[in-house]
């Protein structure tokens, strides 16, 4: 099992021994061990729902185990709080960010453990800490700006800073890397390897393979909520990890047969947008989208990418510029327009925009065809065929648990919440999908799944837009690709030639090699 | 999946839990004060259930807080917070009063008239304030509370415009008999109850339409979608001012119709108010106690109409009927905290299944 050198008892700090946790008749964990040593990066591999987060929330104190022992640094331990958990020197970054969203930035950081003079909130001191810390580990964020107005990928930054501003010694990290760039994850990967040569260990959820085969020491591989084995990372291949954690051979390979583009769907002329704090982001931007071909938009968060879907789509008001849609005029409608005018589209942000979390899935799935026949009739609900419509796609669409029409969304997995909108916007059959960091932390079986609803879009003659930070994703599934960078688009490339390192190059703003 | 969720998971558990407590606390006040909570609460329960009739009363102090409590529990289902209903009671009641003063009508017609201008009042008056949000970004509780005000110095007001005003006296003219919503002579002498009136048959209808709007329409699905989520209602294509502006609107029709029954059923007339009359913040307790359910605030309205009604004879065993509030006051911090009373409940499963 590649565990000799884990043998050792003396540089044991966590150690997790038959943990169970138990949700009514439902078993999330059922008898799961974990050691991890003082300094090493333990990545624990499992799919969406096996029970990773579970298992992490128990070692920081959010859920108390249905029976198993957790010892710290060879002394047994019983949290009762997450607090608990941090003052043992254990911190968790959640995969949903638990932000303040009308707070700053720094006033997150020090939520509860905030420095002191007298009765009174030593801001500065704090803000002085903050950017201390956030320079020290070269992660950029704004200590004054509010939470409501920044990137995903600057919350996540938050979210870690948040831990180490507490001192924690051992850092779980629940799907870091989900929505950073790839520059941005190369950072966190010196991080990492900064926090580990400093003594302290690093729990890394993930189902990226590439990840724990490039940063991780061990890999405890989890299905199901059982416990399957852990493994020394340089003794295996990412293809043993993936077949340890689904259970079966993953084929990676994205199929995609051979076709021409057809006439333009989308056309954007000379778009000029400004973002949250009225700086111009978007910056005479031009591109087209043809029918039955997929258009991958690469880039590093914060050059635009998100503003521009957020115009397309209507929740943002352009300045200038022109967005057509098989010719005709879509350029600041509301989004109700947009819709009707052929436009559908996969958020990135599933829980502010995707999904309204207390709506039941049958709900949800109707959201943009409520007033519409057979869901209603006069403007009464029709239950029945609600119910029946949502029944057909949880089945298509392989959302779990099954039975789970009436059940509100909140209470699904991330994956599945994925799935409930992929199959909401793939059945809405518009000219043009937008999918924005569709499988943004979905697990590899999940990830196949949306892959090939976004590449049968593009078979049935329609347009697809992918944005995403994901350069593997970009480059398995577009047509044509291009590079966005301050606002324009700086180079565009085939994507069957496409070469990793020409494009992040042309993504940091170097322009096309010829 | 569980799907039946067991009694320890439903609120009215916790509700009646959380009532029970709020008389205990109740007591312990009474006997500081020298009372015997057994003589306070022995009158209180006589004096709601002893005789019919007293339930008839019961069920005339309950309309217009039922009303209020749908009000304040339709604007808590679509995300909004009506603290307001106070304010759309007042206006409500002043329209009701003012038309059932002036008017000339035939009976049915007009109630009628006077009931629709109430909502029609209590509607515009939350719209008011509703528009300053939309179209200001003004929070609704600040302008809430202030429109109340105004509606209380504005209805003072025209209390004592003598068209209105009464020769001496503190109070308006009584409404024309034409516009009265009272139960007819014969049944109201049968009742035994002078005013005994429709009032209650409106609120449980207004109960039921309400839970059909909720639970059954488009409208209802826009206006839940916006109040749990706007950000996704909007990306869904729904106009969320839209949705905000009409939610506040039958919300504040909601609690004009309390003041048109109050009125038209009850008093007869309006007084000038010495202080706020607490009908719309008393709704906030009911749709409280009623999980904000239709249905449920309809109960928890009858049930603070019989604490109020129950608590106006306490004085006659020498009890103050303040204890009423502290009781209710209690209710509400009580429920507020029912999640501890989940997890005790819980845990004490968990321990029968251990042992």
């Amino acid at each position: 099992m590649g565990r000799e050198s884990h043998m050792d008892e003396s540089t044991v700090v966590i150690s997790m021994k038959d943990i169970v946790k138990k949700f009514g008749d439902f078993t999330a964990n059922d008898h799961i061990n974990l050691t991890v040593h003082k300094g090493e990066v333990h990545a624990i591999l499992g799919e969406n729902g096996a029970g990773k987060s579970t298992l992490m929330n128990v070692l920081c104190g959010l859920y108390k185990p249905t029976s198993g022992q957790i010892f710290i640094n060879g002394k047994e331990v019983q949290f009762s709080s997450p607090k608990n958990a941090i003052e043992m020197g254990i911190g968790m970054v959640h995969q949903h960010f638990m932000l303040i969203q009308p707070f700053t930035v720094t006033d997150n950081i020090i939520l509860g453990v905030e420095p002191a003079k007298g009765l009174v909130v030593d801001k500065k001191t704090a803000r002085e800490k903050v950017l201390e810390l956030s320079e020290r580990y070269a992660m950029k964020v704004d200590p004054d700006a509010k939470i409501e107005d920044i990137s995903v990928g600057m919350q996540q930054r938050v979210e870690i800073l948040k831990v180490l501003y507490r001192g924690a010694d051992t850092l779980i990290l629940d799907e870091p890397t989900a929505s950073l760039t790839p520059q941005e994850i190369e950072g966190l990967m010196e991080i990492i390897s900064n926090l580990t040569a400093d003594g302290k260990s690093v729990i890394l959820i993930t189902h990226k393979l590439k990840e724990i085969t490039a940063c991780s020491d061990y890999c405890t591989i989890i299905r199901q909520g059982k416990y399957i084995q852990t493994v020394k990372v340089e003794d295996v291949n990412e293809n043993e990890l993936a077949a340890m954690m689904v259970g079966r051979e993953v084929n990676f390979r994205v199929e995609k047969k051979e076709q021409e583009p057809g006439e333009v769907v989308l056309d954007v002329k000379n778009l000029r947008a400004k973002d949250y704090r009225g700086v111009e982001i978007v910056k005479g931007l031009n591109l087209q989208v043809r029918r039955g071909e997929i258009v991958g938009l690469a880039g590093v968060d914060g050059n635009g990418q998100t503003e521009l879907v957020e115009v397309l789509t209507g929740l943002r008001r352009g300045e200038s510029g022109e967005v057509k849609v098989l010719g005709k005029d879509l350029f600041n409608k509301n989004p109700h327009d947009t819709f009707a005018g052929g436009i559908s589209s996969i958020p990135a942000d599933r829980q502010k925009h995707g999904l309204i979390l207390e709506f039941s899935n049958e709900d949800n799935l109707i959201l943009q065809h409520f007033e519409e026949e057979p869901f209603s009739r006069n403007g009464i609900l029709n239950r029945k065929a609600i119910r029946e419509h949502a029944t057909e796609l949880i089945e298509k669409f392989d959302v779990r648990p099954r039975g789970c029409e009436g059940a509100p969304s909140g209470t699904l997995s991330g994956g599945n919440q994925q799935k409930v909108i992929i199959a909401r916007e793939v059945t809405n059959d518009k000219d043009l999908l937008i999918a924005v960091n569709p499988t943004r932390g979905l697990d590899v079986g999940a990830i196949e799944f949306v892959h090939k609803y976004l590449v049968e879009q593009r078979n049935k003659n329609r347009a697809v837009l992918l944005v995403s930070f994901e350069l593997d994703e970009i480059m398995s599934l577009s047509d044509r690709i291009e590079v966005i960078f301050d606002g324009q688009i700086t180079g565009s490339v085939p994507g069957r030639d496409a070469d990793e390192k020409e494009l992040g190059f042309m993504m940091a703003g170097g322009k096309k090699h010829e | 999946m569980n799907k039946k969720k067991s009694i320890f998971e439903s609120n009215v558990l916790y509700t009646i839990i959380a009532i029970l407590v709020g008389f205990v606390i109740g007591a312990v006040f009474l006997l500081i004060a020298g009372i015997s909570p057994a003589v306070a609460y022995g009158k209180l329960i006589d004096s709601v259930f002893s005789k019919p009739k007293y339930l008839i009363w019961t069920l005339t102090y309950a309309s217009p807080l039922i009303f209020t409590g749908l009000s304040v529990a339709f604007s808590f289902r679509t995300g909004v917070f009506n603290i307001g209903a106070e304010g759309q009671f007042v206006v409500g009641s002043l329209a009701a009063c003012v038309l059932g003063i002036l008017l000339d009508l035939p009976p049915v017609l007009h109630a009628l008239v006077c009931i629709a201008a109430a909502a029609a009042a209590g509607c515009v008056w939350s719209l008011i304030v509703g528009v300053l949000k939309v179209k200001r970004g003004i929070h609704e509780v600040l302008s809430f509370i202030m429109f109340n005000w105004i509606a209380f110095y504005l209805s003072n007001y025209v209390v004592n415009i003598p068209a209105i005003h009464k020769g001496s006296g503190e109070a308006t003219k009584d409404v024309l008999d034409s516009a009265r919503i009272l139960f007819p002579e014969g049944i109201r002498n049968f009742l035994d109850c002078s005013a005994a009136n429709w009032g209650i048959v409106l609120a449980v209808a207004a109960g039921i339409a309400m839970w059909v709007i909720i639970e059954k329409t488009t409208l209802g699905y826009r206006l839940k979608a916006v109040g749990y989520n706007s950000h996704g209602a909007l990306y869904g294509g729904i106009n969320a001012n839209k949705s905000i502006l009409t939610a506040l609107g039958i919300s504040g029709a909601l609690a004009g119709l309390g003041g048109a029954v109050q009125i038209l059923g009850m008093s007869g007339r309006l007084s000038q108010f010495a202080a706020q009359e607490q009908y719309g913040f008393q709704g906030i307790t009911v749709a409280l106690i009623g999980s904000s359910s239709p249905i449920g605030c309809i109960f928890s309205g009858i049930f603070y109409g019989a604490m109020k009604y129950g608590g106006s004879k306490l004085s006659i065993v020498k009890a103050p009927s303040e204890v009423v509030d502290i009781i209710m006051g209690c209710v509400i911090l009580f429920i507020a905290i029912s999640q501890i009373f989940r997890i005790l409940f819980k845990n004490l499963r968990k321990k029968k299944e251990v042992s």
